[in-house]
């Protein structure tokens, strides 16, 4: 009997009576990473890596009912071997893998392969089942190196300042956010929408260490955020507030700004193809080093991507789940401002 | 090719006219002399002779990728544009060498002679030394493909900025005959190659909708009313001997419509006429679907010239006794255009469009209601004192069409856009209730919101049953208003009609799916005389 079903609830694992990542309320739900298509709530447990608890605890005040574990720490469900292992896509991203009489199943969630300076870098798991997922997977999308991207952002910035414009960069406020302030080489200060803010908070208070960043109040004055640089959740690009600045140049950091109709069709000064899922050879790289013999693709280019892995000799199955719209979980009111 | 490069992106990172211009009228201060001349002949379609057909080098560009064939077609359905995917897919560049833009189009136009070994070892070795962004516009100059959101009037504008010339001067100067390596800018911005032009066009005056009551335009007299055709709006040049019609969409057309040809013999020289390109017969103009049957056809055979007769209606006089005399009133032009058909010994194909005698606005307005009946849109209302704007100007000319159909239908099928929308569900099949069954009726993709087109996205995402390539059927669930400007039979089509021009009015998120219309209704709106 295999270990993980597709469920409409969500992936189920019967022999340890538990969901990953489910999307309506269950008993039981062990969870890859804290963004909302995959940590959703509603739940009556939750198992996450210790760093998705702050973000649980931040965005749902969940506290009492979310039990933790730490990457490569192993637990025992029902007779199930359950352990997780770092999937590089956000703080506290874990792949789960589950292991019961041999068998074994790696659910990754969303990953990627590039070390981000700031998630546990992605670990390649050994296994039978490995569902992926494949937001990226067509050959168009090869990511350039991280350290090029930067190089890029810091340069526009720094033209932005000349041109006393105000960099307003967009960026999930959960991963890409804090990928940001990481590894922003500016001189100038960085400010964050308060959804970031937040997190970071959450994320400082359990000892993530992160650059000093400060939060927008309507206090603080125009010309200091022209200045600094702005970072603000992808609900914020189009607002009045953004467009209240002293000439914003808003620059979007995502991989879809890698094909031109992605970057035109935001209407932003700037795309940056800087995504925290993996690019088509990152994805491939990825899967053939699990070896497994079935690989289940959700999410994403699933139909193309699942038929390419079984010309190229994997065998892959396409699956239905309700993952990718990230931005569900980026509803910001402007008035939090 | 880099500075080139930088105007592409820039033109494309900005949805805003001002920022554009800024960027043309900035190439146009700093790139090499030599590359200008190409980059309008580019923006304007002027395409030189395609040196490798796009079957081989996307052939090129799969065996060097390794990819299958059918994920280079997946990647394409996903990027909407074949030169980006081809950029896109390729492996990384080993070298980035740096050639200027008129040499790389110099090159390309060797390999015309050359064999397909040569082509291709010269396209290979080319990719390998251009990086991402570089690769997509050397695609492009394969191609000779350029359509980047630049319109001939923008294009115009920030020449005639830069170069501080008069924009209509430029107009005529880049419609005209000339040869990117045969000019230099400064000679094609003085318009130095024109006068031995016989061709040239003028801009067309072109009107805005009527977005006030008819009323508010003051005195009838003013005013002449004419009937607003549906058809394809054409320029007839008549020059020393010459004869030549253009189309709006500053396309040489004149040999499509033979009918028109004896206007060469006809015609006295230095003339120009404005009208609109009709299918006619017996006088009575046909609707837009017979004259689709001729429009962009290489050849026309003797069925088609049967079932689809062409005919001009004559709006208006650009050129009299080869002087423009554009600001001359309008008035004064009609004199002259009148005297100018009459004059034609053959009758009932070159025709006056008639102007509409009316006293009160109120029986103009009854007048209109009756457009459908004589396949037209609707009347154009023109200032009797006005002059030949060139482009759109407010105030003078005025379109008040009649308002359209409409009918309620279901979504049933998505596809992913091209260009800007190209990660997007946008392009959407809509159908009708017939009996227990739905028969489609339309494919529209204009008319929502970057918001609602997300929505809709979501659901089509959340809700598609099967897959055709890039077509997602989807649950019947969405309503949507479709709006269109005429209906007629078609035995092409499933449902047995075809819409004129329909595109989506608004999404009815009020209505459910058993309250959209029927076949029945449709078909209730197909005039009883074609």
């Amino acid at each position: 009997m295999a270990l993980i079903a597709f469920t409409n609830k969500g992936i189920y694992c019967k022999q340890g009576d538990f969901y990953i990542d489910p999307w309506r309320p269950v008993d039981k739900a062990v969870i890859t990473h804290g963004h909302a298509d995959h940590a959703k709530w509603g739940n009556k447990s939750y198992l996450c890596h210790t760093l998705t608890k702050p973000i649980l605890e931040t965005r749902y005040g969940l506290y009492d009912n979310v039990q933790t574990l730490a990457y490569n720490e192993q637990i025992d469900i029902n007779g199930v071997k359950l352990s997780l292992f770092p999937a590089g896509h956000v703080i506290g991203s874990a792949q789960i893998r589950l292991e019961y009489k041999g068998e074994i199943a790696v659910v990754s969630g969303d990953y990627k392969t590039e070390f981000d300076g700031i998630s546990t870098a992605f670990e390649a798991v050994k296994c039978h089942t490995f569902v992926s997922e494949s937001t990226f997977g067509l050959p168009i999308y090869t990511w350039q190196p991280q350290q090029t991207i930067f190089d890029n952002m810091d340069s526009w910035i720094a033209d932005n300042h000349a041109k006393n414009k105000t960099s307003v960069l967009v960026a999930y406020s959960l991963g890409k956010a804090q990928r940001l302030i990481k590894n922003l080489n500016v001189n100038c200060e960085i400010f964050v929408h308060q959804t970031i803010a937040n997190l970071n908070e959450a994320f400082a208070n359990v000892g993530v260490d992160l650059p000093t960043t400060t939060k927008i109040t309507a206090e603080i004055k125009k010309d200091e955020l022209q200045k600094g640089v702005v970072i603000v959740p992808p609900a914020l690009s189009d607002s009045k507030w953004v467009k209240s600045l002293i000439s914003p140049a808003i620059g979007i950091c995502s991989g879809w700004m890698a094909v031109r109709a992605g970057r035109r069709w935001r209407s932003a000064d700037a795309g940056f193809a800087l995504s925290d899922h993996a690019d088509w050879p990152g994805l491939l790289e990825a899967i053939k080093a699990t070896e497994a013999e079935k690989v289940m693709v959700t999410h994403g280019s699933t139909a193309v991507f699942s038929r390419y892995l079984n010309e190229i000799g994997i065998y892959a199955e396409e699956v239905k789940t309700q993952y990718g719209d990230e931005e569900a979980e980026e509803k910001v009111e402007e008035k939090q401002l | 090719m880099k500075r080139f490069s930088q105007l592409i992106q820039e033109l494309e990172l900005s949805n805003k006219t001002n920022d554009k211009i800024g960027a043309l009228v900035s190439y146009f201060s700093e790139a090499d002399e030599r590359d200008k001349p190409f980059v309008i002949a580019m923006f304007t379609g002027k395409r030189p002779k395609r040196p490798v057909t796009t079957t081989l080098v996307k052939q090129w560009a799969i065996e060097l990728s390794g990819i299958p064939e059918w994920l280079f077609t997946e990647s394409y359905h996903s990027v909407g544009d074949l030169s980006e995917t081809i950029a896109l897919v390729l492996p990384p560049s080993q070298e980035d060498i740096e050639k200027p833009l008129h040499q790389w189009i110099a090159e390309l136009a060797e390999l015309n002679v050359k064999s397909d070994e040569e082509k291709k070892a010269y396209i290979l070795q080319s990719w390998n030394s251009l990086a991402t962004r570089e690769r997509f516009i050397f695609n492009k100059l394969i191609s000779g493909n350029f359509r980047i959101g630049v319109s001939n009037k923008m294009l115009v504008n920030a020449i005639a900025k830069q170069s501080q010339q008069d924009a209509n001067k430029i107009m005529h100067s880049i419609m005209g005959k000339w040869q990117p390596n045969e000019i230099t800018y400064e000679e094609l911005t003085s318009g130095a190659h024109v006068n031995t032009d016989n061709s040239w066009p003028y801009p067309f005056c072109l009107a805005y909708a009527l977005d006030t009551e008819a009323e508010n335009l003051g005195e009838v007299k003013a005013w002449q009313a004419e009937w607003k055709w549906d058809g394809i709006r054409g320029q007839i040049v008549k020059r020393n001997g010459e004869l030549f019609i253009w189309s709006r969409g500053e396309e040489l057309v004149t040999d499509q419509f033979p009918e028109l040809h004896f206007l060469k013999d006809e015609l006295p020289d230095g003339v120009v006429l404005d009208g609109e390109i009709l299918a006619v017969r017996d006088g009575n103009v046909l609707s837009f679907s017979t004259l689709q049957q001729r429009l962009n056809r290489k050849t026309i055979n003797k069925s088609q010239l049967e079932d689809a007769p062409i005919g001009f209606f004559a709006y208006d006089v650009l050129e009299y006794q080869a002087k423009d005399i554009r600001t001359t009133i309008l008035a004064e032009r009609r004199k002259i255009l009148e005297q100018l058909i009459t004059q034609l010994a053959t009758n009932g194909v070159v025709v006056l469009s008639p102007v509409i005698a009316f006293r009160t606005w109120a029986e103009l307005a009854d007048i209109r209601e009756k457009a459908r009946e004589l396949n037209s849109e609707g009347i154009m209302l023109k200032q009797m004192n006005s002059i030949f704007h060139a482009g759109r100007k407010r105030g003078d000319w005025w379109k008040w069409k009649i308002n359209p159909y409409t009918v309620d239908t279901v979504m049933i099928y998505a596809q992913k856009g091209s260009g800007r929308r190209a990660n997007f569900y946008t392009d959407y099949t809509f159908a009708v209730r017939d009996g227990d069954k739905l028969i489609t009726i339309a494919k529209a993709y204009s008319g929502l919101t970057d918001k609602e087109i997300k929505e809709v996205n979501s659901f089509v995402n959340k809700n598609a049953i099967e897959k055709f390539g890039p077509v997602r059927t989807v649950k019947p669930e969405l309503v949507f208003e479709i709006a269109f400007e005429g209906i007629a039979e078609s035995k092409r089509h499933k449902a047995g009609l075809a819409l004129r021009f329909p595109r989506i009015a608004r999404w009815r998120k009020d209505k459910k799916v058993d309250e959209i219309n029927t076949l029945d209704d449709l078909r209730a709106l197909i005039p009883v005389v074609e």
